[in-house]
């Protein structure tokens, strides 16, 4: 039954393509490997996630389930031929609304969008989102994308750019969007230089096994292919994110610690290699008993990792006054445990890159949060020194903190450096999310007292986060729980103590957040619980306990710029409305004469964070470099990674204004560890603020070498017009001619680099000190409606009140805000990642275009005296608040207390069935 | 080199089934997931240039469903009120690139215990058509499905068609489907049913519940008890002990088998009440 095979013949974008394929060949791999239009993304290869979404014949399909034989002889639309097709309004309506954060959805949004706007060119947006609702976004939460589907057949007049000084609270649509939106945006995977060798790994299909190869030469041989084992690692095969803790091999030796865990790579020619079966690889595997609950774990089970005996990685405690004689003093005590599960980031690209070498040099091109971490962490793994590795991000399609951490960089460069061969390599879906790693699972017990008139007086929290085998993030997750655990209120007798246990489950690492959302949900709770046992409205509790300037934090750090009352006020008129409407829905559900236990409930819950940005107690310098051309372009050495964040858009308005130049004179260099100093890493919530200070201390440096040169004072403007800076003030205006300086480095003649470290100061042995330097706040209000047989949850609504200092681009701090609240609701309803059994997007679920309610951001700008221009930091903060602010919704719905994560239908009936006694 | 065959007859389509071991492909929704290569393994035997299997048509003995037929067109088909509920599961079949690509004959072909389209066609009373160089059979839908990921299908046969007699496009039907999320969701549970009512009783009742036992299920007990009984009353007859024995819910990551069967109560009445015809409902 086997042919040779013949030429197939479709139509692409418009244009006749013979193409000399398999005919069961995925579309989307001959898209984009064959005719080159890597626009169309691959996410799953499964269907699940619909960033594959092409038209063919005008109707959506998914090009990743789609055999070529069945693309032939009809007409295909990808995102590269929108243009023609008459969508550009559609990409200018995403630009405009932010509809497209890290972009890696933007091409199946886009392609879903247009097959809905051909037929129905003014949606509706429930029309809009049914039409979306099979492309998954992990980034904006929907409701950008929404409007700007239904708004797309809008045609605004173009925006005026800010005046020079004026970026810095401009809504300006994000200056690295049009490739987002054009399909050109170059990903991890879409790059594919010719000649370069396909990369595969074999992985452990067990948690816990010790294994030995069998004849690889052979095996190799065989197949033509080369095989590298850890015995091929030239350096030391121990990696990690804090050098003292790095204790994670590149590739496993003689016992695997997780499922997925390499223990070998096959590189080879692509076509080879892809068909490879890697079950039949030799090597055998001896199961163990695997570790993975940390009870048993701490209770002498068996030790994971033989470097920290015990299974304990580390433990994190703050302790401040004697929060025992307060509970025991107090007029009321609430108590909780609450159990969370591993949540995975799913974002919507697959960890993806290219290595080579150029000349002496390993070039490492992948998605990334950390290009500097990879080049240290790669370099040591392969025994270079730094020098002789570079990182190229590619974008970055979502990180959430997982893409901090190595993981392909060691492998592909291993092969290129071996090989001297490039070497590619594109973890599908399932090794993506069994190798990568999660959100810790928290296991945490708290108490909280309250006196009489509802201040508290005292909280005690323990809490036992679940860090995997390895130990990536987890000693972050230990210190900045316990930091946190309070939540942004005066707590004035307090002890938070944790421990990161290893297991042989998923790596704890970093996600959005680092443990302070699960540690949020149990002291919301707690929150609740009192005010209810007082009679004290919810929301009153809380503004009465918040923390204010002046009021040691639970370190005994004294802050200036607390936002968290601005924020809960902001919240007072929309939470007397909605308590009023949900009384009057509920009255009127009720009176409906349902059977007890029937019907829908509504209900209001509200919830706050606080957020330290940048590493606890720990330097974390951003370097910014900025520059002068003798053309007169400002050249901005970013070495930040936006990964869809706006780091790109929001320090160029810094540097900016800072300079007192007009933003459209900037271009972006880097980040590239070639080009860009470091920035660190895209993390715990830090470019606005420290990369933006050292923007903004850089900005600040080149305006006085120019104010210098013509002898002006502070106040004077500057502007650059026919290749000259001209500054003027009351005297008159002097020009420089650009042409006539002296080169003053990195093509520039005038030039200025400055470092921003923020000041912190270690935490003793009970945590006392000053972790942060700036803080963010936000207080979320949630309104749902349970289904009280089914159990239930739609959210309807959430209200979301965020201090962010100063607002550097409000369109895009609303997307940071909308995008957090999406991964919140998720890890409130719907997220449970369980190893072995949930490693794709069908089992593990996020929420889809339908699961978004309407979403209120309320900016409010309490200036920090650190911040740059006032500026806090956002990314994380969002996340906080909004799982616990459903979850007091739905008791206060449904009398549902629940404490189990997520709230899936089963659990929150349970908690429904007893709360009725 | 390939092992990829497409037909454009069926005659020809049934020679190559009976030639070797092949696996027939349509929509491919199912196939491409349960691999994570960039290319279907063959021996494959694509389906969808055979024009005969396309198309919904009301013929002398019922409505048939060609087996290409994609849920896309389930869902715009015009069909009687009978068949809301097969057109609203459509709907909720994967995502609209799913149902555009997805077919009725490979859905009922890979047998999936959470398969949305199978408690519509239940209540339908579906046969399915399968035909093979030996001849043409007929099995009712019950007999088809042996199993989780398991039919009659013999290895040289293709599912042609699903017919629904002409007796039960009568009445109203009705879907109703429970995930944990709005779009893209593997059911919980759902429910499909279907009500003929005369003089404002029940005439006769279809109900069937799926992700709930290893195939969806009828539920004969409860449609017995529904006979005869006021329409309006459809849903307050609903009691655990009539849905409960058909039914062997599972735990798994979706919901535990406490909840399912729980739930499964309350879907059924939920589908009864959708239905019952407008006025009875109200």
């Amino acid at each position: 039954m086997t042919a040779p095979l013949s030429p197939l013949s479709l139509g692409v974008n418009g244009r006749r393509v013979e193409v000399l394929a398999a005919p069961g060949r995925r579309l989307s791999e001959v898209l984009r490997a064959d005719l080159g239009l890597t626009g169309t993304k691959v996410g799953c290869d499964a269907g699940d996630c619909g960033a594959c979404t092409v038209l063919i014949d005008g109707a959506p399909r998914c090009a990743c389930l789609t055999p070529l034989a069945q693309a032939a002889g009809r007409e295909v639309l990808t995102v590269e031929g929108l243009d023609a097709a008459g969508f550009a309004p559609l990409k200018a309506a995403f630009l405009r609304h932010g509809a497209a954060q890290c972009g890696i959805c933007t091409p199946g949004m886009l392609m879903a969008a247009a097959a809905l706007l051909a037929t129905n060119p003014r949606p509706a947006p429930a029309e809009a989102e049914a039409a979306l609702g099979g492309v998954l976004c992990r980034c904006t939460g929907y409701r950008a994308i929404i409007a700007a589907v239904c708004d797309a057949h809008r045609r605004p007049l173009p925006g005026i750019p800010p005046a020079p000084g004026r970026a810095v609270g401009a809504r300006l649509e994000r200056l690295d969007g049009r490739p987002k939106v054009d399909g050109t945006e170059s990903f991890g995977a879409d790059l594919i230089p010719e000649g370069a060798l396909l990369v595969r790994a074999v992985r452990s299909p067990h948690h816990a096994a010790r294994f030995a190869f069998g004849d690889l030469a052979g095996w190799a041989a065989r197949h033509g292919v080369r095989v590298f084992t850890a015995a091929d690692i030239p350096g030391r095969n121990a990696f990690g994110t804090i050098p003292a803790f790095a204790d994670q091999p590149a590739l496993a030796e003689r016992e695997v610690r997780l499922r997925g865990e390499a223990v070998a790579l096959v590189a080879g020619e692509p076509a080879v290699v892809e068909a490879l079966d890697l079950a039949a690889f030799p090597v055998t595997w001896e199961p163990l008993e695997p570790v993975l609950d940390p009870a048993p774990a701490l209770a002498g089970g068996r030790t994971v990792l033989p470097l920290r005996p015990g299974n304990v990685l580390t433990r994190g405690r703050v302790a401040r006054g004697d929060p025992e004689a307060a509970l025991a003093a107090a007029a009321r005590v609430a108590e909780v445990e609450v159990v969370t599960s591993f949540v995975e980031h799913a974002y919507i690209e697959p960890e993806a890159g290219v290595a080579w070498m150029e000349g002496e040099t390993l070039v490492i091109r992948a998605c990334t949060q950390a290009p500097v971490m990879d080049r240290e962490e790669t370099a040591k793994v392969l025994g270079l020194p730094e020098a002789r590795v570079r990182i190229i991000p590619s974008a970055t399609g979502g990180g959430f903190g997982s893409k901090l951490d190595l993981s392909l960089q060691p492998l592909i460069g291993l092969v290129a450096l071996k090989t001297g061969r490039p070497a590619r390599m594109v973890y599908t879906r399932a090794e993506s999310m069994a190798s990568t790693t999660k959100r810790h699972p928290a296991r945490m017990r708290a108490r909280i007292g309250a006196d009489a008139g509802g201040r508290i007086t005292g909280m005690l929290f323990e809490g036992v986060f679940d860090t995997g085998p390895y130990a990536s993030w987890g000693p972050t997750v230990a210190t900045r729980v316990p930091v946190h655990a309070s939540g942004p209120y005066a707590v004035p007798a307090y002890r938070a103590e944790t421990v990161a246990v290893h297991t042989n489950g998923a790596i704890g690492g970093a996600f959005r957040g680092f443990g302070v959302p699960q540690a949020a949900v149990v002291q919301e709770t707690l929150f609740d619980d009192l005010a209810l046992a007082l009679g004290i409205d919810r929301l009153e509790f809380r503004r009465r306990n918040a923390l204010r300037d002046g009021v040691p934090t639970v370190c005994g750090q004294v802050l200036r710029g607390v936002g968290i009352g601005a924020c809960l006020d902001a919240l007072v008129p929309h939470w007397r409305r909605a308590l009023a409407e949900a009384e009057r829905f509920n009255a009127q559900a009720q009176a409906q004469a349902q059977a007890p236990g029937q019907g829908l409930r509504r209900g209001v819950g509200v919830a706050s964070c606080w957020y330290g940005c940048g590493n606890t107690a720990l330097p974390n310098p951003s370097t910014i470099r900025l520059g002068i051309t003798r053309e007169g372009r400002i050249r901005l050495h970013q070495g930040a990674t936006d990964i869809g964040q706006g780091a790109n858009t929001v320090i160029a308005q810094i540097a900016a204004d800072a300079l007192g130049l007009p933003i459209s004179r900037i271009d972006l260099v880097g980040p590239d560890t070639a080009l860009t100093p470091d920035c660190g890493k895209t993390s715990a919530s830090r470019q606005t603020f420290i990369t933006g200070k050292a923007a903004m201390l850089a900005g600040q440096a080149l305006r006085r070498q120019i104010l210098a040169l013509t002898n002006r004072g502070e106040a004077a403007r500057i502007e650059l017009e026919d290749g000259c800076l001209v500054v003027s003030d009351g005297q008159g205006a002097a020009r420089i001619r650009l042409a006539a300086l002296p080169e003053a480095g990195h093509g520039c003649v005038l030039l200025a680099e400055e470092t921003y470290d923020p000041p912190t100061e270690p935490l003793d042995a009970d945590g006392q000190g000053a972790p942060y330097a700036v803080y963010g706040w936000g207080a979320q209000m949630a309104e749902v409606e349970v289904d009280l047989a089914l159990g239930t949850v739609r959210v309807l609504r959430i209200t979301a009140a965020h201090d962010v200092g100063r607002a550097v681009n409000p369109l895009l701090a609303e997307g940071q805000i909308e995008g957090g609240i999406a991964q919140g609701l998720g890890m409130a309803l719907m997220e449970e990642f369980l190893p072995g059994r949930t490693e794709n997007l069908h089992d593990y679920l996020i929420p889809t275009a339908g699961d978004i309610p309407e979403i209120r951001p309320i900016l409010l700008e309490v200036p920090d005296p650190e911040g740059p221009m006032g500026a806090k930091g956002l990314g994380e903060h969002v996340l906080i608040p909004t799982a616990p602010a459903i979850l007091n919704a739905i008791r206060h719905a449904s009398g549902a207390r629940i404490t189990r994560l997520p709230a899936l239908p089963h659990r929150v009936r349970a908690a429904i069935r007893e709360a009725a006694g | 080199m390939t092992d990829y065959l497409r037909p454009r007859t069926l005659d020809e389509a049934l020679r190559l089934a009976a030639a070797g071991r092949v696996v027939p492909a349509a929509g491919c929704t199912d196939l491409f997931p349960a691999t994570q290569a960039p290319a279907l393994a063959g021996p494959i035997l694509d389906l969808t240039g055979i024009e005969a299997l396309r198309g919904i048509a009301r013929g002398p003995g019922g409505w048939r469903i060609g087996a290409l037929a994609t849920w896309t067109e389930v869902a715009r088909a015009a069909l009687p009120p009978a068949f809301d509920g097969l057109r609203a599961a459509a709907r909720e079949v994967g995502s609209v690139q799913i149902q555009n690509a997805g077919t009725v004959g490979g859905n009922l072909c890979n047998a999936s215990p959470a398969a949305d389209g199978v408690p519509c066609l239940l209540t339908l009373e579906a046969e399915v058509e399968l035909a093979s160089v030996r001849g043409t059979r007929r099995l009712p839908l019950p007999a088809f499905l042996t199993g989780p990921r398991q039919t009659a299908r013999a290895a040289d046969e293709l599912l042609t068609a699903v017919v629904v007699p002409a007796a039960a496009g009568a009445g109203q039907g009705a879907f109703v489907k429970l995930g944990a999320r709005r779009y893209l969701v593997i059911s919980i549970a759902m429910v499909a049913a279907r009500l003929e009512v005369a003089d404002g009783r029940i005439a006769r009742a279809a109900v069937a519940v799926g992700a709930c036992s290893a195939v969806a299920a009828r539920l004969p007990a409860l449609e017995a008890a529904l006979a005869g009984a006021p329409a309006g009353e459809a849903a307050d007859r609903v009691v655990p002990d009539l849905v409960a024995p058909a039914l062997a819910p599972i735990s798994d990551v979706r919901a535990d088998a406490a909840y399912r069967a729980e739930a499964a109560v309350e879907l059924v009445r939920r589908a009864l009440v959708r239905a019952l015809p407008r006025q009875e409902a109200a």
